[in-house]
């Protein structure tokens, strides 16, 4: 009997059904208080006076506070190769201890009232008064600015085969494109939102975190209290999509202001403030060049891109990652480049780098098809690749695009469509299809789990892990029942909880993989363990060897906690990852089909009918992984034809800092999703599993674009897809 | 201002100002927080509610002004559609769920009265087939940004049967 | 939101003295846009007087084939109304085509007439606006103006007005009833919102002590072949960008009545009275479509952002007159 492979309900289902599920906003404590972030409103100055009277006067107000009046906040951390907690700083800014303002919308004050009403209403009576320094806040007007990215050995600047420019030049066959990306927002449903209790310099905060051992370490860094001294909880995150793995100054500000008023305060962000204090996905300015022989032989792939950092933080996107590892070309070119802007650090957002560079390279491929005159099916099939392109002697742990082209293209019923553009009509629409690659690299991290066997057969898996509506306990258990060979019913998971064995950050599409490597590793030792107790007190069920051994339980630990064990564990880490990452590529892969129906007057763009095949290595809850993957694509819907987030180039501010005027999709919008797995277990990776969080949104930008543009014979190369590109 | 508001079947007094709306009432002052906070300006659903039967956004809705009326909130309900979204997956995070459940009730109820949609073909016509499309149409006040919508849509479809 | 007093109005009457005796008072009724107005600090009353207890939910038949809907019938219930659907399907649609189905629950029709503009520069209180912020300039002209309009716009203001049934109703020739201490008066919806001109904060012609208290929709027999078409970004739950009210009679092949409103394109709900002059004893053919939607655009200016809207709202006329000749009504 195994439980891996079965598509069983979520164990969460009961609890997220009925409204039973807390999530970071609604655990109370007696005498909690409220808190309100009072925003700048330019991109960089200094603030000349701030009054608060009016505020301090509002019933019900515990306190404003100010840099005026704020308790000191250590610095966050300078970067360092081991320490990634500095990765997690959403920002550099050490909020509410200058006067200086680096951002339109930086948290110039926090309001903490007896309710949350009283807080509203005082925080829109804060009024500052600035000095204006000049700022850089317009990103296409800054791209002659452009600069090559810092080399990182996780984040690299480029890479590079032969000489891409000259063979671009000696193609029979070239197109050199321009693509552009806005910047977008993550907008999970959950408003960010932290609950922070003092109990003299003990700390427990309730986050809504996909990474809580990193909030954990950066609370105690920021506040100078041991890191044992703080506890955080997120046992339930309403949707993070790489929003929530940061730490934002809304988090950092509840807990200064529960110091501040030694009240216990929750602070939960408007929509607004989540956008004028939560990062989201850098907009991006791509070239694309191709050149191929008359057969669509790839001579020469060119892909770059300039992203945006500032300041005062952001991650550089890896915007060509997918562009590196996709095709046989002879000669290959990926360079990032950056700009530098007085705004909100970006951050990670579902499959960064990945989403809006697929969109670029998955369309130019499809342009290079066009203009062969081949089925850009052949044409990937063409220059399909069993070894890295540019590692040369790297290898794919696992390539099976020519089976997901196969089987995807037999689904969809690829075959029957008409190549030629603009040449299927129903009534009003025009029909078209399309098609591109998914990719997207794979990653384990360091993970610490116990595994408890009771007498009663019971099984406990404990790891601070975290569930954003992946089904990750779910998982666990099934993984946890298989390895035992226990009932599923049996296991109990707790997770989302910093008091348990450090779990992984929640990102990367990692955390399934890295949580399967301790839990499998645990469960070996504790069967070894029964093996030996069974070999002095006689055979027979898990639960008769505990009886006659007389022990409540037996637990196997895989990791260790302590500081010493911490840096062991991040000494080994990134030796191994580099190492690892030199002789093996490993990633999940997949391939969308879209059809959609495109208005011949007016140009509304409905997505009609959708088959995506993926290659996440093995599945271990089919339900649930296909939920994942239809998330993705949803969101990746969003990404081709409606989200953007509108940044006034004149002042920097965000203009749309709302779901009203920032469309995500609406039910009316998403067809049915047709998914189908490999269901193929990776060599390489923890029991086979190459990650599904982020895969499904690689490649759905250029999918829908290649079918606007077979449907209408326009190509619209800037996102998003919105009707008046269609005129 | 001491109010009374009956929730679930049963009277609640608390003592709200005026600007409190009935969302911060059941979450804060009630401690009813099953129904959730995505937007505070009706452009999400995750607060959505029953109102003597009819689905409302809770957030628009100023707790004072509720007075006398029946509000049914997630903590009430206890439907078929409940276990029919976990069947279905019809959910990833949970946060827009019971705001999606609650919806879905208030939807069923609206079809059966013969109310039509933007996306019915004929409006003088009644009792027309709950699609997918009507479905989807009629939902699309209800966000989800985990994309779990087929299944919301398969949930509903099976307890509309 | 800033503090206010709140009382819930026994009876029309209290409220009309309540408002006439008292400065910065509102009038809440189903709160959709005004709660959320509130929120924002762009409306700050002083005192609201809940509405939702006057008895001004009837939905009555006339004398001569007309509707008389009390100003406080929920959207939803409008829409639904069987004689609403077959008589003026089209509001039914404008309806149906605007906010989600818990919004039009709870939105009244006189709170519909009076929803302020989804305008970015008007939402944002940082902004410049002479809307929100009279003299203040306009964010909007030389920003994001994706959403502006392009007929009826000025120098001060570009805003769009959001309504899909204030299009409807203007393309029905409905009448807005409003009640003060000072007695009863009827205003034509094609009169009651106002261009911006220079005072793009005076939105409609009610007084400040006026109360909505009922909208009549005359006979028009021509609506029972009627449409609402609504252009959006989202498949739903989206404001339009461009969107078409429209009624058709043919006979012979002749068009022998034709109305046309426009939402999405214009700062107040379009009355596009030159289509239709254009359009009457033509025959009813795409060439003179095409023309009557040409004429009634002639006038309009758009920026880099938004003059797409001018080729898609003639494209959108075109196809909706189209549709009610081909497939006829939506009834």
């Amino acid at each position: 009997m195994t439980t891996i492979g079965q598509p069983l309900d979520r164990v969460d289902g009961g609890v997220k059904t009925t409204g039973a599920a807390k999530f970071a906003a609604e655990h109370f404590y007696p005498g909690l208080t409220h808190a309100v972030l009072v925003h700048a409103t330019i991109s960089r100055g200094r603030i000349t006076a701030l009054h608060t009277d009016e505020a301090s006067a509002v019933p019900g107000v515990v306190a404003v506070l100010t840099h005026l009046n704020a308790p000191p906040l250590k610095p966050a951390p300078k970067p360092g190769a081991f320490n990634l907690t500095v990765m997690f700083s959403g920002t550099s800014v050490n909020y509410l201890q200058s006067d200086e303002v680096h951002w339109e919308g930086q948290p110039i004050a926090v309001v903490v009232a007896e309710t949350s009403a009283a807080a509203r209403e005082a925080a829109a009576l804060v009024r500052a008064e600035y000095t204006v320094t000049k700022s850089v806040v317009d990103f296409e007007g800054s791209e002659q600015d452009a600069r090559p990215q810092p080399n990182n050995p996780l984040l690299p600047r480029g890479a590079k085969k032969g000489d891409a420019e000259a063979a671009l030049k000696a193609a029979p066959v070239s197109l050199d494109l321009r693509y552009t990306t806005p910047p977008q927002n993550h907008n999970a449903l959950e408003l960010h939102a932290t609950t922070a209790n003092w109990d003299g310099d003990r700390l427990t905060v309730y986050d809504a975190t996909q990474a809580i051992d990193w909030f954990r370490t950066h609370l105690a860094l920021r506040f100078g209290v041991p890191r044992t001294n703080v506890r955080v909880l997120a046992p339930f995150v309403g949707g993070a999509f790489g929003g929530k793995s940061a730490i934002w100054p809304g988090t950092i500000l509840a807990v200064m202001a529960a110091r501040a008023t030694d009240r216990p305060v929750r602070l939960v962000l408007s929509r607004e403030s989540v956008y004028r204090t939560v990062g989201g996905r850098t907009p991006s300015i791509q070239r694309v060049a191709l050149g191929a022989d008359r057969d669509g032989r790839l001579t020469s792939l060119i892909h770059t891109s300039i992203t945006r950092t500032g300041p005062i933080g952001g991650p550089f996107e890896q915007v060509t990652a997918a562009s590196q590892h996709l095709y046989a070309a002879e000669n290959i070119l990926a360079r990032h480049d950056l700009v530098s802007l007085d705004l909100l650090p970006n951050t990670f957002m579902r499959a960064p780098g990945e989403a809006i560079g697929t969109f670029a390279v998955e369309s130019a491929i499809d342009e290079l098809a066009c203009e062969l005159g081949m089925d850009p099916i052949e044409l990937r099939m063409r220059n399909e690749t069993a070894v890295d392109p540019i590692g040369g002697r790297k290898k794919f742990s696992h390539r099976r695009l020519r089976e997901l082209y196969a089987l995807g293209a037999e689904r969809f019923d690829w075959h029957e469509r008409n190549p030629e553009p603009r040449s299927t009509r129903d009534g009003r629409w025009l029909v078209g299809t399309g098609v591109a690659t998914a990719f997207h690299r794979a990653l384990t991290l360091p993970v610490n789990v116990t595994v408890r066997l009771s007498a009663d057969g019971g099984v406990l898996v404990r790891c601070g892990f975290h569930e954003m509506g992946m089904g990750a306990a779910t998982a666990q258990a099934q993984i946890t029942a298989d390895a035992l060979g226990v009932p599923f019913d049996a296991v109990r998971v707790e997770y989302g909880d910093s008091a348990l064995p450090l779990g992984p950050f929640a990102g990367a599409s990692a955390q399934t993989a890295s949580v399967a490597a301790g839990v499998v590793q645990a469960c070996e030792e504790l069967k070894q363990t029964l093996k030996s107790m069974a070999r002095k007190t006689g055979g027979g069920t898990n639960e008769e060897i505990l009886r006659r051994a007389k022990v409540p339980h037996v637990e196997a630990v895989v990791g260790s906690d302590t500081r010493l064990g911490r840096i062991a564990g991040r000494a080994r880490f990134l030796p191994n990852f580099l190492l690892d990452a030199q002789r093996w590529v490993k990633a999940a892969s997949g391939v969308h089909f879209c059809e959609v129906k495109v208005d011949a007057e007016t140009g509304e763009t409905r997505v009609s009918r959708w088959a995506g095949v993926f290659d996440i290595g093995r599945v271990i809850n089919p339900k649930t992984a296909a939920s994942q993957m239809r998330g993705g694509i949803v969101m990746g819907l969003g990404l081709a034809m409606a989200e953007e987030t509108l940044v006034d180039p004149r002042t920097g501010r965000i203009m749309n800092p709302s779901l009203a005027e920032y469309h995500v999709p609406v039910h009316a919008d998403i067809p049915p999703i047709d998914v189908s797995f490999l269901d193929d277990p990776d060599p390489k990776m923890p029991l086979g599993i190459l990650g599904a969080g982020e895969v499904s949104t690689a490649g759905v930008g250029a999918a829908v674009a290649n079918a606007v543009h077979h449907a209408t014979g326009k190509r619209v190369r800037d996102l998003p897809i919105t009707l008046d590109k269609l005129l | 201002m001491e109010i009374e508001l009956r929730i679930n079947g049963s009277a609640r007094r608390l003592d709200v100002s005026p600007q409190v709306s009935l969302l911060d009432a059941l979450r804060e002052y009630l401690g009813l927080t099953g129904t959730k906070k995505g937007c505070d300006q009706g452009a999400c659903g995750a607060c959505t509610v029953l109102a003597d039967g009819r689905r409302i956004n809770a957030c628009l809705a100023l707790a004072v002004q509720y007075q006398g009326r029946e509000i049914t909130t997630i903590e009430g309900v206890d439907h078929p559609l409940q276990e029919a979204f976990v069947r279905t997956d019809g959910f990833q995070c949970g946060y827009c769920t019971p705001g999606q459940i609650c919806s879905a009730i208030g939807m069923l109820a609206e079809h059966k009265d013969g109310a039509p949609s933007a996306a019915t073909e004929h409006l003088a016509a009644t009792g027309g087939e709950l699609d997918d499309e009507e479905i989807r149409e009629r939902m699309s006040g209800n966000l989800c940004r985990c994309g779990a919508y087929n299944g919301i849509v398969s949930a509903i479809k099976e307890v509309a049967k | 939101m800033k503090s206010f007093s709140y009382v819930s109005a026994p009876d029309t009457g209290t409220a009309l003295r309540t408002i006439a005796s008292n400065e910065d008072v509102k009038f809440l009724a189903g709160g959709t846009n005004l709660v959320d107005l509130m929120r924002e600090g762009i409306e700050q009353p002083s005192t609201v007087v809940d509405i939702t207890r006057l008895p001004l939910t009837g939905i009555e038949e006339l004398p001569g084939g007309g509707i008389r809907v009390g100003a406080l019938v929920t959207n939803s219930r409008l829409a639904a109304d069987p004689l609403i659907r077959t008589r003026y399907p089209v509001l039914a649609q404008a309806i149906l085509h605007g906010a989600s189905a818990q919004l039009r629950n709870m939105a009244t029709v006189g709170g519909n007439l009076l929803q302020r503009t989804r305008c970015m520069y008007f939402y944002d209180e940082s902004a410049a606006c002479n809307k929100r912020a009279p003299g203040s300039g306009c964010g909007a002209i030389g920003g994001f103006s994706r959403g502006g309009a392009v007929l009826g716009a000025s120098e001060h203001c570009i805003a769009t007005h959001p309504s899909d049934m204030a299009v409807a109703l203007v393309m029905l020739d409905a009448v807005v009833e409003v009640e003060s201490v000072r007695g009863t008066r009827r205003i034509p919806v094609a009169e009651f919102h106002r261009l911006p001109g220079d005072t793009p904060h005076i939105e409609t012609v009610l007084a400040a002590d006026e109360l909505i208290t009922a909208v009549e929709l005359p006979p028009v027999p021509v609506a029972a072949n009627s449409r609402y078409r609504k252009v959006r970004d989202r498949a739903s739950y989206a404001f339009a960008l461009v969107s078409v009210a429209a009624a058709l009679a043919v006979e012979d092949g002749v068009v022998t009545e034709v109305r046309l409103a426009l939402g999405g394109v214009g700062t107040k709900p379009w009355r596009a009275t030159e289509a239709e002059r254009v359009l009457l004893g033509r025959p009813a053919a795409e060439e003179a479509f095409r023309g009557a939607a040409e004429a009634e655009l002639a006038a309009a200016e758009g920026g880099t952002q938004n003059a797409f809207k001018i080729e898609l709202a003639q494209r959108t006329i075109v196809a909706t007159l189209r549709r009610l000749l081909t497939d006829g009504s939506a009834a």
